[in-house]
């Protein structure tokens, strides 16, 4: 694996390979040490163009606990907020010796464009596109529907059968973008649930089912719920009357976490905006995957980054080191 | 690839009676099966483990911990080869604190594999003591490890490639060499 860009063109065994190498990051992560040698000496720089806590934290901690050295660059503060280009910004991260660039942007396909433009050699993980993709978020996703419906018997497994529902802010929603991608390479149904305006116009070429009412979504009995946040800070428009309405009719509360059916998990991307589009109850019941979601995060970033750094690469940068006789 | 010869070094009875004197052997420099704990590395060493803890247990008439202990994160040539899958470390209950671990792998040859083993072997805790068998060591070590019980000294040309085969994995007992 060179790059992890999305999820729309991941095959289903690169995201089983994914998921599996994660189940072993995620087995060393109750040991007593849980430092691995394994990316000692490389270099991971977080470039975070648009505002971000836990991605940012989730894959520094996954880069610290593979021994990578890890370099936060945000763009606030930085010469980026002097008028730096993408390029030049790219340009002096390769000079630095960066082996992978995590990379968040507003722009949609900023990662392409530097994965494919042959500013860096490095690795480029997109941690978040403007409304785009963001791969391991929905890499995680998956991982912890199938930790909660397999347990210790996952490794291998796919998805298939398995309903999702995904709720919200679709439009604007990167999380639900890869989600629909990779749910449904690995055999799952997915529906998407949101009010008319928040349907981006494309949706007919997705495969997934769109509804509109959440209760007749809750009525099809899905086995995990997905609440996506409302992101007020793209709601420059009216896309809904009221805050109150829209939790009204599409906010998970007491009464429809009643009606979900035994056994189903209810999921949240993370941050939370309680009693908007999720209910404390709902966030805080024990059917709620929302902190597991966080730390198989972390082993989910972890086994992103062992399959991209830790083989040989294939990367014509690197040829003047020679050959590759033992010089230790 | 062109054909290779190949010929057979080991046939099944070979490899079950250096199994046999193998488990006798780890009972008596541990002075019986108290505090034993068998690692395997993945993906033959694991069998060859589950083995040895089977033949332990019917000599001594105690069960013995069996698990596995994969290497590949500890590993010095990760950014010399494709990228390898990890496999699932698999510690019994009970840890390995205090305890006398036997890591058992198929063959030996360089003992970077081990040292890998060592390395994370020290991230799941403080063993009193780390004891190695190999069912074939074909020698050309490049670390000073060397191990404590040996199904096979087997001297081999450092092109030559020895092969495991073992019934749960490959549906056979063999060890073969090849040049």
């Amino acid at each position: 694996m060179r790059h992890l860009l999305d999820t729309k063109t991941l095959s289903r065994d690169d995201a089983l390979r994914i998921l599996d190498v994660a189940e072993d990051m995620r087995d060393t992560q109750s040991r007593e040490v849980k430092k691995l040698p394994t990316l000692r000496g490389k270099t991971v720089v977080n470039l975070f163009f648009e505002d971000s806590t836990r991605t940012r934290i989730s894959f520094e901690a996954a880069a610290k606990r593979l021994s990578a050295d890890v370099i936060n660059f945000s763009a606030k503060g930085s010469s980026v907020s002097k008028g730096e280009s993408l390029q030049d910004t790219a340009q002096t991260l390769q000079a630095m010796g960066a082996d992978a660039v995590v990379i968040r942007h507003g722009a949609s396909g900023a990662p392409q464009t530097l994965a494919t433009s042959g500013w860096i050699s490095a690795g480029v993980v997109n941690a978040g596109d403007g409304t785009h993709e963001h791969p391991t978020q929905a890499l995680l996703d998956a991982f912890t529907i199938r930790k909660r419906r397999f347990g210790d018997d996952s490794r291998a497994r796919d998805l298939a059968g398995v309903k999702v529902t995904i709720v919200g802010d679709v439009l604007h929603s990167r999380v639900a973008r890869s989600n629909v991608w990779l749910l449904t390479t690995l055999g799952a149904e997915v529906t998407l649930v949101a009010p008319p305006t928040l349907v981006p116009q494309d949706v007919s070429a997705w495969p997934v089912t769109i509804r509109y009412d959440l209760d007749e979504a809750i009525a099809a009995a899905p086995d995990a719920i997905m609440m996506l946040r409302i992101q007020l800070e793209r709601m420059n428009a009216a896309y809904f009357p009221t805050e109150r309405e829209y939790s009204r009719r599409w906010g998970l509360d007491a009464a429809r976490l009643r009606a979900l059916p035994e056994g189903s998990i209810i999921m949240h991307p993370g941050p939370m905006n309680r009693g908007l589009e999720i209910s404390a109850d709902a966030a805080d019941s024990p059917r709620s995957t929302v902190l597991e979601q966080v730390s198989n995060g972390v082993s989910v970033r972890m086994a992103a980054l062992y399959l991209l750094l830790a083989g040989e690469r294939d990367t014509t940068f690197r040829q003047a080191q020679g050959p590759t006789e033992d010089s230790r | 690839m062109t054909p290779e010869s190949s010929r057979p070094v080991m046939h099944a009875a070979d490899i079950a009676r250096a199994l046999t004197r193998i488990s006798h052997e780890i009972l008596e420099s541990n002075k019986g099966p108290d505090d034993l704990v068998i690692l395997g590395i993945p993906t033959r060493g694991v069998t060859l483990a589950q083995r040895v803890g089977a033949l332990l247990a019917d000599i001594s008439g105690h069960s013995v911990p069996v698990g596995a202990l994969d290497v590949t994160m500890y590993r010095d040539d990760l950014h010399r080869a494709p990228i390898r899958a990890p496999h699932p470390t698999d510690i019994p209950h009970g840890g390995v604190d205090g305890k006398t671990v036997v890591l058992v792998d198929d063959v030996l040859f360089s003992g970077r594999s081990i040292r890998a083993a060592l390395d994370a072997l020290n991230d799941i805790g403080r063993p009193a003591a780390v004891r190695l068998a190999i069912l074939v060591d074909r020698g050309h070590r490049e670390l000073p490890i060397r191990p404590d019980f040996v199904g096979k000294n087997l001297p081999s040309a450092r092109t030559e490639r020895v092969n495991v085969m073992l019934r749960e994995n490959d549906g056979v007992d063999e060890v073969t060499i090849a040049s």
